[in-house]
This record gives C-alpha cells, structure tokens and sequence, in this order.
C-alpha cells in the first residue's frame, strides 16, 4: 500500500503537524513499508465478526452529577505557556 | 548483602527490626544513583529533597507502629510518564519537558499513601511509544548486563534500575510489552495486569483499550507485594474494574502439581534466537517436574498481533496525543505564531520526536475517511479473534508460558533506522493486551553471552494469582534472578 506524498500531507493536516520536506518523504518511505507489512490482515476471515473496542465486560460507567472539589485557577494556569489574567493566551483563533 | 541488594520483603523485615533506617537505606540508593546514573541513564529526575522528606516520615511511623504497608519506607522508582504531584513528568519529551503536574494520579497516590519512598522518575521510549528507551529526549537508557546494549522499552528506565540496584522496585507500563520485554532484556521480574486491575487515571494516555500500569521487581515475591498495592476500583478511571483483588501472597506456595500449561505452538518459531528458545523449553521441563501438565495449544491469529496492535495503538495514540497543542500546558513553540492553527503546528512539529510523530501519522491515516473500513475497522475485527484464541485455549489449560521476546537484547543504535524491525520484537507480547490478559516476564536463563532470557507466563482475565503461582514456583527451583553487579 503506497503512500505517496499527498497522503503523507494530508494526514499530518488533519493531525496538526507540520512536516518538512525531508520528514515527507522519509513518512512516505515508511509508512508505505508498515502499511505493506499490515496488508497482510486482508487474509483474515472477518465476516460477521463484531469489532472490539473494549476487553472487559464494561458498559458506560455513570456517576451522578454531583458537584466535587477541583484544581484551583492558580493550580491550572501553573503551567501555561502564556497567561493573560485568569485565561489561556493563544494567538488569533480566526484568520 | 548491600543495602541496595536488597528486595521489598527483605528491607521490610530490617526496617520493622528496626536494623536500617528508610533514610540510611535512600542515603545509599542516592549516593549510588549519583554514581551510576551518568553512564546507565536510568533516571530522568532524581528527587533527593523528596526522598529523604518521605524516608524521614516513613522512618516516623514505622517507630510508631503506623506503617501496615509492606512498601512503607521502601524506596522505589517511577516510570516517567505518571504523573507525581509537583515533581516534573516529562514522559521522555520535549513536549512536557517542564510539565509539572499539580496532581498525582492514583497508582502515584496509593504508593505514596503506603509510604513508599520515590527516589525519582525513570526514562522511557517518548509517550511510551517504543521497544528500547532510545527513543527519549535524554538519550538512551543502557543495559546494566551490557553497556553497548539496550535495556528494552519503553520501561527502560524502571527495568534498568531494577536490574541495577539503582531502587529496590520500580513501576513500569505495558501497552504492547512495554514492561514484559525490559523486564526480560534486564533479567527481572514484571508484571502487566488484567486490564482494568490498576487505574489510569494519572498515566499519561498512549492507548487507552491497552495501556496498563505494572511493577518491576527483583522477584516474584516482591512482584506481588507491589501489585497488591497498585490494584483496586478508581472512580476516577471509567474503564477500573470494580472486581475484589484477591490476596496475591497466598499463592505464592510453590505447588503446581496438575497446573495445566498451554505451549502454543506459534510462539516457537523460525528465525527465533536458539538460546532464548533452549532456555524457555528448560523452564517448562522445569514446570514439568514439578508435577505441572504441559499441554500444546494453538492460538492461531498470533502472527497478526503486530498489524493489528499497530493500528489499533497508533491510531488510539493520534486521538490521545490531540490534546498537545501549546494552549494549556507543556511546550508552546518560541517566537510569534500568526494564528492559533500555526502555533498548533508549529508546536507539535518541535514538542514531538520522530517516533512519536510517525505513529501519529500512522493512526491518523489509519482513521480516516477512506482507509477507517480496511485498516482500523479491520484490525478491532482480528483483535475480537485474538481474544477469542485465549478463550478457547484457556479451556485447556490453566497457564500459557512463552519466549517473552525472540531474541535477547540488542546494540544500541541497530533498529533505529528501520522502524518496522523495531515493531517486529512485540510479536510475543502485543496479542496479551489486546486480549486484556495478566502477563509476566521472569528471568529463565542467560545466552552464552551472558545476556538475560525472559520467560513469559500469561493467564485468564483477573487470575493474577494462578500467574503468580507458577511464576513463584519456577523461581523456588531455579533461583534465577540474573541481576547485575554493576
């Protein structure tokens, strides 16, 4: 499975990575090889086979929705990058 | 017997005859480390204030009878990626590389409440991605049985200091293998869990259906004490098992007689290391005359456990790796970023080493729209199968043993170019998590070139006990634990 340099593109797009040209090829090169190597699961029988997503025999865990203690604004804001008062700085969400 | 030879049982005999102290006993294990740690890179973040404060306290209560913990006073490693209330977790990136987390999570908290003692946070394979702990920010961890070799991953860190005598037991976590195939590269005991035995909630997330913290120890008994202690229902992780947690003690008797245990066939394969597979067939003859039944057994979809635990992990990790974005915490990228959307690329292009991006890579194509059916649809499909091969073996026998990995540790620097090579050595440990099943590595033997072979034991979802059992009689006949002299 050949996975050529737009395919790489477009994954670290929607994985908000930038790549340079170098890192393109280099993860064109091997995903193709991993990718060819897993191709090797089309041998196996699937049908009507129910996807698992989770090993035990858990189904939602709830709590009710009760009010508990948490971390305070200075506790939360102790490690960001940039602070304004008791927010997050970030640079301009819209273009 | 040095006080940094000692195991979990053996100190806490001495410190409850009052013979050593907690704080002379973390004295010596800093003073060694200060030694040590240059060369074997075991340890990210030595916390000598921390230590001795929590000696000291371990020391006060132990004189005043209030330390009913067998971990009180015993000081212990972490693996860098569990979060420690106001000590740095750096998960081996430069992403968290200052991260210090105001909160310590619950496996942390339950070790800490025992009185343990932390003398520090181990290096590891970044987010845990990796079979060696050379993909790290700080450089590689070494193998204390051969410096040019690698200590395994992505417990590195935990399993060398184990190995080392840098701690007296460490925690560790196994995605795919990540404490079995250190444990078994170091020549020491560890443990994965049944998923959902220990809590997440504090274990910085790779694969949430996988990820499982667990113990590195000299021993089988010290193995079980610390696993009793990691063990419970957490409300604070939606995916803990509220199931009673047996007392792991008792079964350590030394009694297998018709303890029935599963070969399969496809763990003894072409091309593996002929030592490794002399050794492990010793130990079942070892099993064998102790009255255990070997039987044969198959687990057919083996050999797309590798496929299958790559898909499912990766793109498991490109979701969880999402929230590294500069905002809140960690790594933001230096200089002006024009918008947010650069800073977000811009930062996770830096925070994260090569490894780590390429699996995010791989499960984010994985995931997407086109390639979701035949890759990770797919491989949830060939994981209900897997699972469905232990069910179906578990009717025949009571334990499975196999090789931990099929060839012992490598040099430094020899897998690091072909990544695919690296995901080849989990072939023997990834079908374990995907199953959700408890597996632990111990010791067997040694090649000719004096490197630790690791003996896998593996069994039914919550039967740590019988793991324990058969891991504890093996030990009682081979006394094998090949630890270094460092």
């Amino acid at each position: 499975m050949k996975v050529d340099k737009k395919e790489v593109e477009y994954a670290a797009a929607l994985a908000r990575i930038e790549l340079s040209e170098e890192e393109k090829e280099l993860y064109s090169e091997q995903l193709s090889t991993i990718l060819a190597f897993f191709d090797r699961l089309k041998e196996v029988n699937t049908e009507n086979i129910q996807p698992t997503s989770h090993v035990v025999d858990l189904v939602n865990a709830y709590r009710f929705d009760e009010v508990r203690p948490g971390p305070g604004v200075e506790e939360v804001l102790a490690n960001a990058p940039e602070r304004a008062q008791r927010f997050f700085r970030v640079p301009k969400i819209l273009d | 017997m040095d006080l940094h030879e000692e195991t979990v049982q053996g100190l806490r005999a001495k410190l409850a005859r009052r013979e050593v102290s907690s704080e002379e006993v973390t004295r010596h294990l800093l003073d060694r480390i200060s030694k040590l740690n240059q060369e074997l890179n075991a340890y990210i973040t030595v916390t000598e204030q921390e230590a001795l404060a929590q000696a000291r306290e371990a020391d006060r209560r132990l004189a005043s009878g209030d330390a009913t913990s067998p971990l009180c006073g015993v000081p212990m490693a972490i693996k860098d990626n569990m979060n420690t209330r106001g000590v740095r977790t750096t998960c081996a990136s430069r992403m968290l590389e200052h991260f210090v987390p105001p909160f310590d999570g619950t496996a942390v908290r339950k070790l800490r409440e025992a009185g343990a003692v932390f003398l520090g946070k181990t290096n590891m394979d970044e987010f845990a991605m990796g079979s060696s702990t050379e993909h790290s920010l700080f450089g590689p961890c070494r193998n204390p049985h051969d410096r040019e070799r690698v200590t395994g991953g992505s417990s590195g860190g935990s399993a060398c200091a184990v190995a080392a005598d840098l701690c007296i037991a460490a925690t560790g976590s196994d995605t795919g293998g990540s404490i079995r195939q250190p444990a078994a590269y170091c020549g020491v005991v560890g443990m994965k869990p049944t998923y959902g035995r220990v809590s997440r909630f504090g274990l910085v997330a790779f694969a949430s259906s996988l990820d499982q913290i667990g113990p590195i120890a000299k021993d089988v008994t010290d193995c079980s004490l610390l696993l009793q202690a990691l063990c419970g229902y957490d409300p604070c992780d939606s995916t803990s098992v509220d199931s009673e947690v047996p007392d792991f003690a008792s079964f350590l008797t030394g009694d297998v007689r018709g303890l029935r245990i599963g070969i399969p066939k496809e763990y003894f394969i072409e091309g593996m290391d002929a030592e490794v597979e002399e050794a492990v067939r010793n130990g079942i003859r070892v099993f064998e005359k102790e009255g255990a039944v070997p039987v044969e057994i198959s687990l057919p979809h083996t050999a797309y456990g590798i496929p299958v635990y790559y898909l499912i992990a990766t793109a498991e990790a490109s979701s969880n790796l999402a929230r590294y974005d500069g905002v809140k915490y960690g790594f933001r990228a230096r200089g002006a970023s024009d918008t947010l959307r650069q800073m977000y690329h811009r930062t996770r292009s830096e925070g994260f080493g090569a490894e780590v991006k390429r699996r995010i890579m791989l499960g984010t194509y994985a995931l997407s729209s086109g390639y979701y059916d035949a890759y990770y649809r797919k491989a949830q499909q060939v994981r209900t199968l897997i699972r469905q091969d232990f069910v179906e073996a578990f009717n025949q026998c009571d334990v499975i043993v196999t090789p931990t990995v099929p060839s012992p540790a490598f040099p430094i620097g020899e897998k690091t170019g072909d990544p695919l090579q690296m995901y080849l050595l989990d072939i023997f440990t990834t079908t374990v998590n995907l199953a959700g099943l408890p597996g632990l590595s111990m010791p067997c033997g040694t090649t000719s070139g004096g490197l630790p072979v690791g003996m896998q034991i593996l069994g039914r979802h919550f039967d740590e006990g019988t793991v324990l059992k058969a891991a504890f009689a093996f030990e009682q006949q081979t006394l094998t634990t090949s630890r270094s002299q460092a």
